[in-house]
């Protein structure tokens, strides 16, 4: 039973990354729930249980707009992420719900080819599993680090 | 030959091209000699450096450990309820008296040695000061009271913990003059403070290349696109810069007018930032009326590397922190206050989007730096052009103007002697 929803977590994540990775930010708010929270915040701020984020989203217009600036509005160098992500370990679940831990690593690529790591660190995620199409209502990333270098645009 | 090189300086005729403000040269971001000076006479000279919260070290052995330029600075509360700070630098061999950014404690021990000190910073103990079974041991001359580390002098101003290595500043209230003073005073407005998280941004650029951009009122509407279009931050909009007389400590600032006159210089001038941009979730900005005031962005920057912010309800604190010459970390500490409702809190975390590292409408003063540094690689005896609003550096209406930029060299010319 953890096999099969580790394997569809799997996937979902899979999905995730791929979406990011490959630019398509604009499918990323997908995988939110319409009624969700996401936020990147550090381990330091994490363990302190201090509040905000580095990005903090409390519905899936917030994720909408976060792209539509990153597109519009904001100015960075071109760069991309590639995510490699480590087996989700399942905290909690039930029919309709379920809690897991992911490890993520993050290589930041610039345009000028420089190729860094960017990010390390966990999602504490609740997904609501909707039928077998799973779609996240929590996603806290806690980064390793709290240090960011230069600034982060897309999205972990 | 060889000797002669390494000893002379890769840019010939480190002065500085004019009497005038509106020219800076670029090696000013580049030379390490200069980065050295910095340290001795801005930092640890008759600087207030931003150091912390009081409410960061609200009990008795509470302590943090910050950066006053290069050097590491302990900041603790001892069973006096009064707060101390010393370079975090152990007197025997240098080493690192704390490691932690935060912490409790009765005293301070070095891991080296094993030396010793009290929350005031004074060497209490060394460990086999006196040898073992007669042998070994310090020599007899040997006294403590003359082995302590550098300690700094301390203000408050709100809440807002200020340090100085200098004996010869003037108090901080004096120092920063009534129109700074109060203005901190009136984010701080009597309320007491609470850390709502903490983001270190490393940015890829002279420390002086970031507060040249805190004090740009020039650039904001410009660079700053999401700012812009949702009115948060127009030039036409009403506001202002101050000034103070040396130059050093500066207001930005802009107040909402209900009733304001749409404007059109920036469609007449073709500007990017005047694009049609909707927010799905326009919760972001609906902000609380906090201030007595209309004013709805105050950017307020204390010489050297001190900036209080408030973008609508999103209050912070930044710490600028040189890392070298190309390098720079900035300490972002979002507040929020404990008399906030549930409600207000919602909103400063919402609103904290618009700053930090992945901040709406502070991403871009991360790389424009570093576009600047790698700009001007191989132009260091080529020069910045700083004219906007003339040749001063006066307080104005306008905030078309690079006067506080002027206003920042100005007194750092003073301080270095250039």
């Amino acid at each position: 039973m953890i096999q099969d929803v580790v394997n569809l977590i799997n996937h979902v994540q899979g999905a995730y990354v791929r979406c990011i990775d490959n630019g398509q930010l604009e499918a990323w708010p997908d995988f939110f729930e319409e009624n969700c929270t996401y936020k990147i915040t550090t381990a330091d701020n994490y363990a302190l249980g201090l509040e905000a984020g580095v990005i903090f989203a409390n519905s899936r217009g917030m994720l909408c707009d976060r792209v539509a600036s990153l597109r519009e509005a904001n100015i960075y160098e071109r760069h991309v992420y590639r995510h490699f992500l480590g087996q989700p370990w399942i905290l909690a679940e039930d029919a309709a719900e379920v809690s897991s831990e992911t490890s993520f690593f993050v290589v930041r690529i610039m345009r000028g080819g420089a190729t860094d790591v960017y990010a390390t660190g966990r999602y504490l995620d609740v997904y609501r599993l909707n039928g077998g199409a799973p779609k996240i209502r929590e996603r806290i990333v806690v980064c390793d680090s709290s240090r960011f270098d230069t600034l982060l645009a897309l999205p972990l | 030959m060889l000797d002669q090189i390494i000893h002379s300086k890769s840019e010939p005729g480190q002065s500085w091209p004019s009497e005038s403000l509106t020219r800076v040269p670029y090696w000013i971001f580049q030379d390490r000699d200069t980065y050295a000076a910095e340290q001795k006479l801005i930092f640890q000279g008759p600087s207030w450096n931003y150091l912390c919260l009081s409410v960061e070290l609200k009990n008795t052995g509470d302590f943090i450990t910050t950066f006053v330029g290069d050097t590491s600075v302990i900041v603790a509360r001892d069973s006096d309820g009064e707060l101390y700070a010393f370079e975090n630098r152990c007197a025997h061999r240098g080493a690192l008296i704390a490691l932690e950014p935060r912490g409790n404690t009765k005293d301070f021990s070095c891991v080296y040695h094993a030396w010793t000190y009290d929350r005031q910073g004074n060497l209490k103990g060394v460990a086999f000061k006196d040898g073992i079974k007669g042998k070994g041991g310090m020599p007899a001359s040997f006294c403590m009271e003359e082995h302590n580390p550098r300690k700094l002098r301390l203000a408050e101003a709100f809440g807002i913990v200020f340090g100085s290595f200098s004996n010869d500043v003037p108090p901080l209230e004096e120092h920063l003059g009534e129109e700074i003073y109060s203005r901190i005073g009136r984010i701080m407005n009597g309320r007491t403070p609470v850390v709502l998280g903490r983001f270190t941004q490393a940015l890829p650029n002279n420390w002086k290349l970031y507060v040249e951009n805190v004090k740009d009122s020039y650039h904001a509407s410009i660079l700053h696109l999401f700012f812009t279009t949702f009115e948060l931050n127009r030039l036409s909009q009403t506001g202002g810069i101050i000034v103070d007389p040396s130059g050093g400590h500066h207001i930005s600032f802009s107040a909402i007018e209900p009733d304001g006159a749409k404007d059109n210089e920036y469609a007449e001038q073709d500007i990017r930032s005047d694009s049609e941009f909707k927010l799905a979730d326009p919760s972001l900005l609906q902000s609380f009326k906090e201030f007595p005031d209309n004013v709805t962005l105050q950017i307020l920057s204390v010489f050297p590397t001190f900036v209080l912010q408030q973008i609508q309800n999103a209050i912070a604190v930044r710490q600028v922190v040189p890392r070298g010459t190309g390098q720079t970390d900035l300490h972002w500490t979002l507040l929020g206050f404990a008399e906030d409702t549930p409600e207000q809190r919602l909103v400063r975390l919402k609103q904290a989007n618009l700053v930090g590292p992945a901040g709406y409408i502070s991403m871009e003063d991360g790389c424009v730096g570093g576009f600047v540094q790698r700009g001007i690689a191989g132009a260091s005896c080529e020069q910045a052009v700083i004219e906007m609003g003339g040749a001063g550096t006066d307080s104005s209406e306008s905030r078309v103007t690079e006067a506080s930029v002027r206003g920042f060299w100005k007194a750092y010319r003073a301080r270095m002697g250039m």
